[in-house]
């Protein structure tokens, strides 16, 4: 029965193919696909006639089974598209119609058959439509599938370049957090920190929060973890870049820090120094590395 | 029965767990531990942890209950050497070891017990006066 209404549908293709095509094409530009200038016409002629071609192959093959092996090319070629044109930044129904639209042709090439007995145009119908809507479904599926893909990728870039290391000075880390804290990204921020802690031999991590915009029990209680992470590795950590809002806020709902905490980055690399036994000092100022032989009476940095 | 050597270092106790711990060996260890500081008469125990990659919860409880004795024999216990992995695990389960010095390598807990042992004596040296 099944290779049967393959078959019909094959014939039918095949036997209109010099219709079907031109038809099929005039639609989807009808439908504007060509206004968007994101493709040629060339192209869509050229991708149209591919598939049809694939879609005849498969169906004179393997039936109407659309997850069969026979049709494992069409489906590629199907995979691709909708690939590329997520990329290119088609719109889902944009991407659909491109097998949607094939529907009207197929009927009007069914219509024009004059040896067909009702019967069989109505299994002929049904075949193909519920044929090109699997179709479709699975060109919407692959499209939704590459844009969580690009997704992804981005919130890993994302993640990665949020959460960078600086070495201030021999023993002394920062750690600028941007952006909110969920536990994946802290995971992330603490095995970046310790990694860190362990290649630098850090003694004192400064961990700066001007960049996370709200601070909950939530956020604290991922700070204070990987304040306790570093702990157990031996290093101190200072808390740094609490604004005035965010100290409101943590005071209100009742989160401790239990951590030194200071109001600036550079008020806690001071105390980072302080620390670890060393001071800053003024000098006379020197104007110009380049010429270190010039005098200048500058006052002290 | 395998146990843990005791390695006397000056004052202090050295100590380098290198075999994966078991629950028994962990209990002799804190055994033997007490009964070296008190004839060792050590004011400070140093345990390395470096090798450790797999540290569960009984022998975080473990490390606190040694510092906890030594703490009341007299003598600081300085956890060195942990690994990010294990740091990350035992903050997951809840054991951040507040009771526990802890240093990156031997060398800084070497350092830190002699400074503490410094700092006391230099104390008492100021009592005497």
């Amino acid at each position: 029965m099944a290779a049967q209404a393959g078959s019909d549908v094959a014939s039918l293709v095949s036997n209109n193919e010099k219709t079907i095509l031109p038809e099929w094409v005039e639609l989807q530009k009808k439908a504007g696909i060509l206004h968007t200038g994101r493709i040629s016409e060339g192209e869509l002629q050229a991708q149209s006639k591919n598939f049809l071609h694939l879609l005849h192959e498969a169906l004179t093959q393997g039936g109407t089974d659309t997850t069969g092996a026979a049709f494992e090319p069409a489906r590629g070629m199907l995979a691709d598209l909708s690939r590329s044109r997520a990329q290119q930044g088609f719109s889902p129904s944009e991407t659909a119609t491109f097998i949607f639209s094939l529907k009207r042709p197929l009927f009007n090439a069914l219509n024009r058959d004059n040896t067909l007995s009702a019967e069989q145009i109505a299994s002929t119908v049904w075949t193909s439509t519920a044929l090109l809507d699997e179709l479709g479904l699975f060109t919407l599926e692959i499209f939704q599938k590459s844009r969580e893909e690009v997704i992804v990728r981005q919130q890993r870039e994302i993640a990665e370049l949020s959460t960078p290391v600086v070495k201030l000075w021999e023993g002394i880390l920062a750690l600028p957090l941007i952006g909110t804290l969920d536990s994946q990204r802290t995971q992330v921020v603490m095995e970046n920190l310790l990694q860190t802690i362990v290649d630098s031999e850090a003694e004192i991590a400064i961990i700066d929060i001007t960049g996370v915009p709200t601070v909950d029990t939530l956020t604290a209680q991922h700070l204070l973890k990987t304040v306790a992470a570093a702990r157990l590795m031996g290093a101190d950590c200072l808390i740094s870049g609490i604004r005035p809002q965010i100290a409101q806020t943590m005071v209100h709902l009742g989160v401790e820090l239990n951590v030194i905490s200071k109001a600036s980055l550079a008020d806690a690399f001071a105390v980072a120094l302080r620390q670890t036994g060393r001071a800053v000092v003024k000098t006379k100022r020197i104007e110009g590395f380049a010429l270190p032989e010039k005098k200048s009476g500058g006052q002290g940095a | 029965m395998d146990r843990i050597p005791i390695l006397k270092f000056g004052n202090a106790l050295l100590v380098t767990i290198q075999v994966d711990m078991h629950d028994r060996l962990a209990t002799a260890l804190e055994e033997d531990l007490t009964s070296r500081i008190v004839s060792n008469n050590a004011r400070g125990v140093l345990i390395d942890i470096s090798a450790l990659e797999v540290v569960d919860s009984f022998i975080g409880r473990m490390l606190d209950n040694i510092a906890a004795v030594s703490r009341i024999l007299d003598a600081d216990t300085v956890v060195v050497g942990m690994r990010p992995a294990v740091a990350i695990t035992l903050v997951e389960l809840g054991l951040s070891l507040t009771g526990v010095k802890t240093a990156l390598n031997v060398e800084r807990g070497m350092a830190m017990i002699h400074d503490r042992l410094a700092g006391s004596e230099a104390d008492d040296a100021d009592d005497e006066d």
